[in-house]
């Protein structure tokens, strides 16, 4: 496959410097906690140490009398503040039975460990802690409700004292005649799956600092959102301010993954005290708030079968999958929702139906973490489809390639829906085209010989494969607006936010393509409610596609009316004319020239003058080009592992990962997303954990017990790339910031069940531990 | 507790006269009392490696000492990396091969990175790469993080 790109572009498909490092290099980023405007308080928190309990007494007065101490906020201090006490979040689905908003503190019943209670502001962070451990509250101990299987069994207690159940949510994704497949197919495979994924983990845990003004009556908030226009419509609703009354901005983010995406209680709370105090307020999560208070993903049971014919072509997928909640609803059902629709959107799947139901567990709630729920779906067709392999006898490559929706499909409309309702359609991609790259760059057909080497050696090797389709640039717009001003500087604001991908460098690439081609000359501004009057923010590898798409169409419309104002001012044809640099030249006679620093003075008007030409005023360009459909992006990834069977160590030799993201608009900005979505998924394959044990205490809450990939871990990875424009926007680009983690858990299981075949050992659970591989190669041998 | 002591940090050559109670933890310290806020904090337990300073010339977690314990002795922090304008050859080459995203990390690895190229610029690619594992990074993979360091040890080595 070769490479298409942006050949005839002057930035746009090139490696160039990142516009963020200059700073993020020298120490001289601005993170949240790096915000200490003077007279600065700081908050602490107290949490529920109990997973569910009745809280019958708060008194707060001896941490109130703590000198240094400035509040002590319970919800009943804040009620008289709030329109409302608890956070309406939940995006629109039919498939509620249970409505879980949570309060903005806890007051009658805390449902998970750490679950914020009380607020104390003091004069720093030490005092604050201090004086939160002198909170004194009662609690009657309730039953707990810490596995989302037996969530749903009957006389199961219930998560929420006064829930009928525990059953948040159902709804079942179905199309085709899939009884009557399974009927008449020549195979069937069943597999009984318990997938786990865990936090996000960005290095940066969440924050925000609120600074009030009370000369003008209003407030900055600074956050750490991936979402800061949803944010300040959240906070204006809540506290009751109108959209002038309150900035949120979003400093410098060390990294995001999802949860940040989420509206926290802890908003509300900070926002509210430096009002009520007038001074700034500061609250930095630490880590182990990050465990029990940032939302997390985490088990999902799948039983799923699926029939094919003779030769293994899919005849029907079904199923059923329980997803734990926990115990509010802080997005939605997006998380199964998402999982379930990524199962069979890499293959022709002519029946399916899968039925999801939502349980709430007294945990921390479940939201998107990267991938969101893809990697669960992908886990679970993969290992239907290597099932299937092996009850036809045939290569496992060899059925996916059977199966894969062909190119000469595309665009391809399956008969699933999003969750706003639209067709998912495939708007293009070669998929076997892109495995025969991946199998062959992992070179599967000559994998036999290194078993074999391996094997002499007395090392267990095997090699796994898994596809993956995903659903990027989620719309229905971004807004982005550029502006040339008299200084000949290009500036150009967003309401997409900066989670520390390069999104302001991509932004930058797209608007100097068209105006000149000098990235020094553009300033980007994202994340800011002053800056742009709306936007949706970071979520669903959506950025490029939906802001680079209104940056694009802005930067192209600016261009042209740059073009025509100087062709005005030097009586030249616009036609005739390029911008090079910061200025406009006739092509060819780079002496005739007009700087766009001149062409902005002559258009930004003068009392009582006339401008020149018919052009109207200034140069400035806005855009939220709407794009409904998303695109999808696909891939495969090869794992090659080995195993030692005295220990049960699994070793990722060589991981392949050949993948379509459209154009890649800075290949190796590409190639760093899909490296760090590749450590996630082996993380999520090998290593994370949120473990609780019977009374939904939380057993990992440090980086020592929870464990994150490191440099040692790391295996030799290989990236191919293929590049299939989609042609649902102009630049022809498609998503990127979650592909790499989605295959990885699959292609990793697929790679262990061929190392361990002499033990006849599946995997079905993720992650994989070495101590479960030793109990299953017990069994194994035992039996 | 709420005993104050005054101390003396020597943060990148110069002396900063702090007041500080037993309980604070250097990495506060540097970052409050200091101002210096490009050492992070990601865990305050001492796994994640973010707020790896260099103290007397050894990588340190600031997190897991004490402001108090430092006095008078010498601290390097990323700020310190930097002559001027020129960059630092390590922040050179985490710029050169994209060795950071979102940045947060990258302050503490570049100090342990110094500290262990300093401590034997005839290190090996594996002791590197088992250095290196100290830290923790969410973003990029590492790969790109031992490919910038790796750059700079050969070039120490040539
Ligand atoms: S903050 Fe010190 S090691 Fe994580
Ligand atoms: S670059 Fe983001 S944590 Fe390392």
């Amino acid at each position: 496959m070769t490479k298409t790109g942006f050949p005839d572009a002057r930035v746009l498909g090139q490696d160039v410097p990142r516009l963020e490092d200059a700073k993020l290099i020298r120490g001289q980023g601005r993170f949240v906690d790096d915000i200490a405007p003077p007279g600065l308080l700081h908050a602490a928190f107290l949490r529920s140490p109990h997973a569910h309990a009745a809280i019958t007494a708060i008194d707060t007065s001896q941490a109130l009398a703590l000198p240094g101490v400035h509040a002590v906020h319970t919800l009943d201090d804040l009620a008289p503040h709030l329109a409302d006490t608890r956070l309406v979040v939940a995006m629109p689905s039919p498939s509620y039975r249970l409505d879980l908003h949570r309060p903005v503190l806890a007051r009658h019943e805390v449902v998970h460990v750490g679950e914020p209670i009380a607020c104390v502001i003091a004069d720093s962070r030490y005092i604050a802690e201090d004086a939160a451990a002198l909170i004194e509250v009662e609690y009657d101990i309730l039953p707990v409700v810490t596995d989302c299987e037996a969530a749903l069994q009957d006389g199961a207690p219930t998560a929420h004292r006064n829930a009928a159940s525990n059953l948040v949510a159902e709804m079942t994704i179905a199309y085709g005649a899939v009884e009557d497949a399974f009927a008449t197919a020549a195979h069937r495979v069943h597999e009984k799956l318990w997938i786990h994924r865990g936090g996000s983990h960005s290095m940066e845990c969440r924050g925000l600092v609120a600074i009030p003004d009370p000369v003008e009556d209003r407030l900055t908030v600074w956050s750490s959102t991936q979402m800061p226009h949803a944010a300040r419509r959240l906070l204006c609703d809540i506290i009751g301010l109108h959209e002038r009354q309150l900035r949120v901005v979003t400093p410098d983010l060390g990294g995001g993954f999802g949860p940040k995406l989420i509206f926290y209680p802890e908003d509300v709370v900070i926002t509210l005290a430096a009002r009520l105090l007038a001074r700034p307020v500061k609250w930095i999560e630490d880590r182990r708030e990050h465990f029990i208070s940032t939302t997390q993903e985490r088990d999902q049971a799948w039983d799923v079968e699926m029939a094919t014919d003779a030769e293994g072509r899919i005849q029907a997928v079904r199923g059923v999958l329980i997803h734990d909640h926990g115990a509010w609803t802080a997005r939605g059902v997006n998380v199964p929702q998402g999982a379930v629709s990524a199962m069979p959107l890499a293959y022709v799947v002519p029946a399916f139906r899968m039925q999801i139901r939502a349980a709430a567990t007294n945990k921390v709630p479940v939201t998107p973490v990267r991938g969101a729920g893809q990697p669960q779906g992908v886990f679970a067709m993969e290992r239907l489809l290597d099932a299937a392999a092996r009850a036809i006898g045939i290569d496992r490559a060899e059925i996916r390639r059977r199966n894969l929706v062909p190119a000469d499909r595309m665009p391809y409309e399956t008969p699933i829906r999003t969750r706003g309702g639209l067709p998912v359609t495939l708007d293009s991609g070669d998929y076997p085209a892109c495995q025969a790259m991946t199998l062959q760059g992992a070179d599967w057909a000559g994998f036999e010989a290194r078993r074999a080497t391996a094997r002499a050696a007395g090392r267990y090797r095997g090699i796994g494969l898994a596809n993956y389709v995903e659903a990027t640039g989620r719309g229905p717009f971004e807004h982005v607006s550029i502006r040339i001003e008299p200084s000949g500087r290009i500036f150009v604001a967003t309401g997409a936010a900066a989670m520390g991908q390069g999104t302001a460098t991509m932004l930058a690439q797209i608007v100097a393509e068209q105006l000149g081609a000098d990235m020094s000359n553009v300033v980007v501004t994202t994340g800011d409610t002053e800056a742009a009057p709306t936007g949706l923010g970071g979520s669903n590898s959506r950025q490029a596609v939906m802001a680079g798409s209104s940056a694009h169409a802005a930067a192209t419309r600016l261009r042209d009316r740059v073009l025509d104002i100087a062709g005005e001012l030097m009586e030249v044809a616009p036609a005739d004319l390029e911008i090079v640099g910061r200025a406009v030249q006739l092509k060819g006679v780079p002496q005739m020239r007009r700087t766009l620093a001149e062409i902005a003075r002559a258009v930004a008007g003068q009392a009582g003058f006339v401008l020149p030409g018919q052009s109207g005023p200034g140069l400035a360009a806005a855009e939220e080009l709407v794009i409904d459909a998303m695109t999808y992006a696909n891939g495969t990834a090869v794992a090659e592992v080995e195993i030692d069977i005295e220990t049960g160590e699994i070793a990722v030799a060589h991981l392949v990962f050949g993948h379509d993201c459209g154009r890649a608009m800075h290949p190796r900005l590409v190639e760093g997303q899909l490296m760090g979505g590749i450590a996630h998924g082996l993380g999520n394959a090998l290593f994370e954990f949120m473990a609780y044990d019977d009374t939904a205490q939380p057993l990992t809450t440090t980086l020592a017990e929870y464990l994150l990939m490191t440099a040692t871990e790391m295996p030799r990875v290989t990236i191919l790339h293929m590049e299939s424009p989609s042609p649902l926007n102009a630049l022809g680009i498609k998503g990127v910031g979650e592909a790499g983690v989605i295959p990885i858990g699959a292609a990793v299981a697929s790679a262990i069940d061929d190392a361990l075949s002499d033990f006849a050992i599946k995997i079905d659970r993720l992650p994989i531990s070495p101590v479960d591989l030793l109990a299953r190669l017990d069994q194994a041998v035992g039996g | 507790m709420t005993q104050h002591h005054s101390i003396t940090l020597h943060l990148n050559g110069t002396a900063h006269a702090v007041s500080v109670e037993p309980r604070h933890t250097l990495v506060d310290v540097i970052r409050e009392g200091c101002g210096a806020t490009g050492t992070h904090t990601g865990c305050e337990h001492g796994v994640c490696g973010s707020c790896t300073v260099l103290l007397d010339g050894e990588p340190i977690r600031a997190c897991l000492m004490f402001a108090i314990q430092a006095d008078g002795r010498q601290i390097r922090t990323v700020e310190g990396l930097a002559h001027g304008t020129i960059l630092h050859r390590l922040q050179q080459a985490f710029i050169d091969h994209h060795a950071l995203q979102c940045g947060y990390c990258t302050p503490g690895f570049l100090m342990l990175a110094a500290g262990l190229l300093e401590a034997d610029p005839n290190i090996s690619d594996d002791a590197l790469q088992d250095g290196l594992s100290a830290n923790l990074c969410r973003c990029t993979g590492y790969v790109n993080i031992l490919r910038a360091v790796r750059a700079v040890a050969a070039e120490l080595r040539a």
